[in-house]
């Protein structure tokens, strides 16, 4: 067996680093089906895995392996799947099986231009509402933006332990640029990696309730299958066993316990930088690779005396309204930095309530947007 | 059973008896058990269930055969037959 | 003397009871519904294949026969329509030591699930697939299938269906599955014996289980339940049928039996031999 954490710097692209990053975050299950630009997530991992003590299938569709890497999760495996928009949204309705029977696994989309078919082969951001909504119903998912391979190979392993922490799928919303590129990535020691897994049941088998709330998130401990719990996981409104109950109460309190473990653990979960904004009159909001734009523009920006800063989101779901909020109590105005046109830009000016102006920097995809698009719309808006 | 002749052995061959239980509330009077238990011994109740079905009950108990066709052909449940013992 | 016992001081206890989730029975299937068969026939063959129950895995999809999952007390999934197998397929790979079993319907593993279907038979994934094959998709209220008969009618070809069924068998056969056997609800003790001995068999098992809907196909089609069991009882039994000549006709008489039983590498094996370092 060849070890799961590859220590050293290496020079790959940003999906090799996601293939790696799962490894060390102890995924050893994939079930994925080729499409750019995740194709090399796949293909790296396919032959990483059976190193490491792992399994890799390519399944007949992205449905199938969105369904594959759910059961595989239920067996008790860390696993894993990596696609792109047309793929992401093959997998909705199975993400949204996911989300009600509250099963750990991550979900890569390495974003391209769409919609359709789109631009195969360059990036754009323009699938995060899609993250959020995208599958039928309410619920709360959570959602990572990296903007490097060093950057994805850390946010991975993130993606786990929260989905693993939380019971939920976590997906990772990185793009074709960042996919695609090659930089250093440094890969620490094993034991330097901090790796969470699922709690797991002591104690009674019978009567074991595995959607029933415990400390300290809320959130029940889930058997394997085989564990002995004898479990029932239904897509179905269900009760605290897991037995479908048809009624206004239990879709009441299972929703309520679907949302509230996010909205009660924000704290565990959102995750933003701040650069520059302490004496900021324009926020820049950005996330992806759109983040390197960014920080670009910030900086030529205050060569020119324009004090602006920039808040980078890394959960770009739960959405960080809190901070939004109290920054249009000290800014002038937003930009949005984002390669689609206009998605978390509407959530910026939702929660900066309208009270000051919001700009968005963006176009449908194909190519980085360049901080000269920045500066000009710095320049001119304010 | 109506024998063309009589078998020689017929007096000798111990013939299995059973004894059948049936749970009332979960019948649903599909009739399966009825139409198609061998010895013909059982029928539909005149009572109701709690969800209002006629549930079987064994109108010849004392043929009762042991086969358990009642039991596997029943899509609910609601039957089952075990040894009687040849005591009698 | 011997006696019916009702409802004495201690209730009597089905058999099966301690595989059941009895707080949920009576169950929601209809009066003189086959899955209900089929899976107290299932239930049967699991106790008796020998294996150890906490191994035992029941995944099913949506339809009637779907529901069948939350009613066994074994660790069971309830997923998505036309996705138990890959959802299966998951957890086989993930603890090999599992043994799963996909019950589930005909509209559930043939039409939508059609894809996955082949996939799974092609890699003789080690599964057992039971097809509750109730000629039309029972639960939403009737439709017409890719298993309904020519001509028959349904709620969405109330003048008869204009398509030609699948022959399930020989798809089957065709994708490569590598145990093959259709029976009827009727047929229930050879039908236990099947699922036995795919329980026990390496591969991908595939049993279909013809079961009357009474109320729906049933209904459109003129066909009381007893009715439906009448014509399951004209079926000839020949095993090792070519499944080429197993298309269901109720007029000669639908082909019943064990049509393929052979030994081939399994999906794990071949995984384990072509890919994993020694």
């Amino acid at each position: 067996m060849k070890p799961a954490v590859l220590t050293g710097a290496h020079y790959i692209t940003g999906d090799e680093a996601c293939a790696e990053g799962a490894l060390a975050a102890g995924c050893r299950f994939f079930g994925g089906y080729p499409i750019t630009p995740a194709t090399e997530v796949a293909e790296r991992i396919s032959e990483r895995l059976p190193e490491v003590g792992g399994t890799f299938i390519q399944m007949e569709d992205e449905i199938a392996a969105m369904a594959s890497i759910l059961g595989a999760s239920c067996a008790g495996v860390k696993s894993m799947t990596a696609t792109s928009g047309p793929g992401f949204s093959l997998m909705m309705e199975n993400i949204g099986l996911g989300i009600v029977t509250e099963t750990p696994c991550v979900v890569v989309n390495v974003q391209r231009a769409g919609p359709s078919t789109g631009l195969p082969t360059m990036g754009a951001q323009a699938d995060m509402m899609q993250a959020k909504w995208g599958s039928h119903g309410d619920y709360e998912i959570i959602a990572l933006a990296p903007s490097s391979p060093q950057d994805i190979f850390y946010q991975t392993i993130t993606a786990f332990n929260l989905s693993e922490t939380f019971r939920l799928p976590v997906l990772i919303m990185t793009d074709e640029i960042v996919g695609h590129m090659s930089e250093k990535v440094i890969i620490p020691d094993a034991k330097d990696i901090h790796i969470v897994s699922r709690a797991t049941p002591k104690g009674r088998k019978d009567n074991f309730k595995p959607f029933k709330p415990a400390p300290p998130y809320g959130i029940a401990p889930m058997p394997a299958a085989g564990d002995g719990y004898k479990v029932h996981f239904t897509g179905l409104t269900h009760d605290e066993k897991g037995y479908p109950v048809m009624t206004v109460e239990a879709q009441a309190i299972m929703m309520d316990h679907l949302m509230n473990k996010i909205r009660n653990n924000l704290d565990k979960i959102i995750m933003t930088e701040r650069y520059r904004l302490d004496d900021a009159d324009i926020a820049i909001v950005s996330y992806g690779v759109s983040t390197r734009t960014s920080l670009a523009a910030v900086d030529e920006a205050r060569k020119m005396g324009i004090k602006v800063g920039l808040l980078r989101l890394i959960t770009v779901w739960p959405f960080p309204e809190d901070q939004v909020r109290q920054l249009a109590n000290q800014v002038k105005g937003f930009v949005t930095v984002e390669l689609n046109l206009g998605q978390i830009h509407y959530e910026v000016q939702r929660c900066a309530g309208y009270k000051v102006p919001s700009y968005l920097v963006g176009h449908p995809g194909g190519s980085v947007i360049s901080p000269d698009e920045v500066i000009k719309v710095l320049k001119e808006a304010f | 059973m109506n024998f063309w002749r009589v078998p020689f052995d017929a007096n000798d061959i111990e013939v299995s008896r059973g004894i059948v239980y049936i749970l009332d509330d979960r019948c649903k009077g599909c009739g399966y058990c009825i139409e198609y238990c061998p010895k013909q011994m059982l029928e539909f109740s005149p009572k109701f269930n709690k969800k209002g079905y006629h549930p079987p009950v064994a109108k010849n108990p004392d043929d009762c055969v042991n086969c358990h066709y009642c039991e596997i052909i029943c899509p609910e449940f609601a039957i089952y037959s075990v040894e009687a013992k040849p005591s009698e | 003397m011997p006696e019916t016992s009702r409802k004495t001081s201690k209730s009597p206890v089905h058999p099966l009871d301690d595989l059941l989730r009895t707080d949920r029975i009576p169950h929601i299937w209809c009066s003189g519904c086959g899955t209900g068969t089929a899976f107290s026939s299932t239930l049967t063959a699991i106790k008796g294949s020998g294996l150890e129950l906490d191994n035992v895995v029941m995944v099913s999809g949506i339809g009637c026969s779907g529901r069948a999952a939350g009613y066994v007390k074994l660790d069971s999934y309830h997923t998505t329509h036309g996705r138990a197998i890959p959802f299966a397929t998951g957890m086989k790979l993930a603890n090999p030591k599992l043994n799963v079993i996909v019950f589930s319907g005909d509209g559930d593993l043939f039409a939508i699930g059609g894809n996955h279907f082949i996939h799974a038979a092609r890699r003789n994934m080690d599964i057992t697939v039971i097809c509750v094959n109730n000629l039309n998709y029972g639960m939403t209220g009737g439709q017409v299938a890719a298993t309904t008969p020519f001509h028959a009618k349904t709620s969405t070809t109330t003048v008869g269906n204009p398509e030609a069924p699948f022959n399930l068998p020989l798809l089957a056969y065709a994708s490569g599955a590598t145990y093959i056997a259709r029976w009827t609800i009727l047929h229930t003790r050879d039908l236990t014996n099947s699922i036995i001995e795919a329980l026990n068999k390496k591969g991908f098992s595939f049993i279909e289980v013809l079961s009357p809907c009474p109320v729906n196909y049933g209904r459109r089609n003129k066909e009381k339940s007893l009715d439906t069991l009448k014509l399951y009882k004209k079926g000839i039994i020949k095993n090792n049928s070519n499944p080429a000549d197993t298309d269901i006709d109720f007029d000669k008489g639908i082909i019943l039996g064990k049509f393929v039983d052979i030994d081939k590498a399994t999906c794990i094996e071949n995984y384990d031999n072509t890919c994993r370092l020694i």
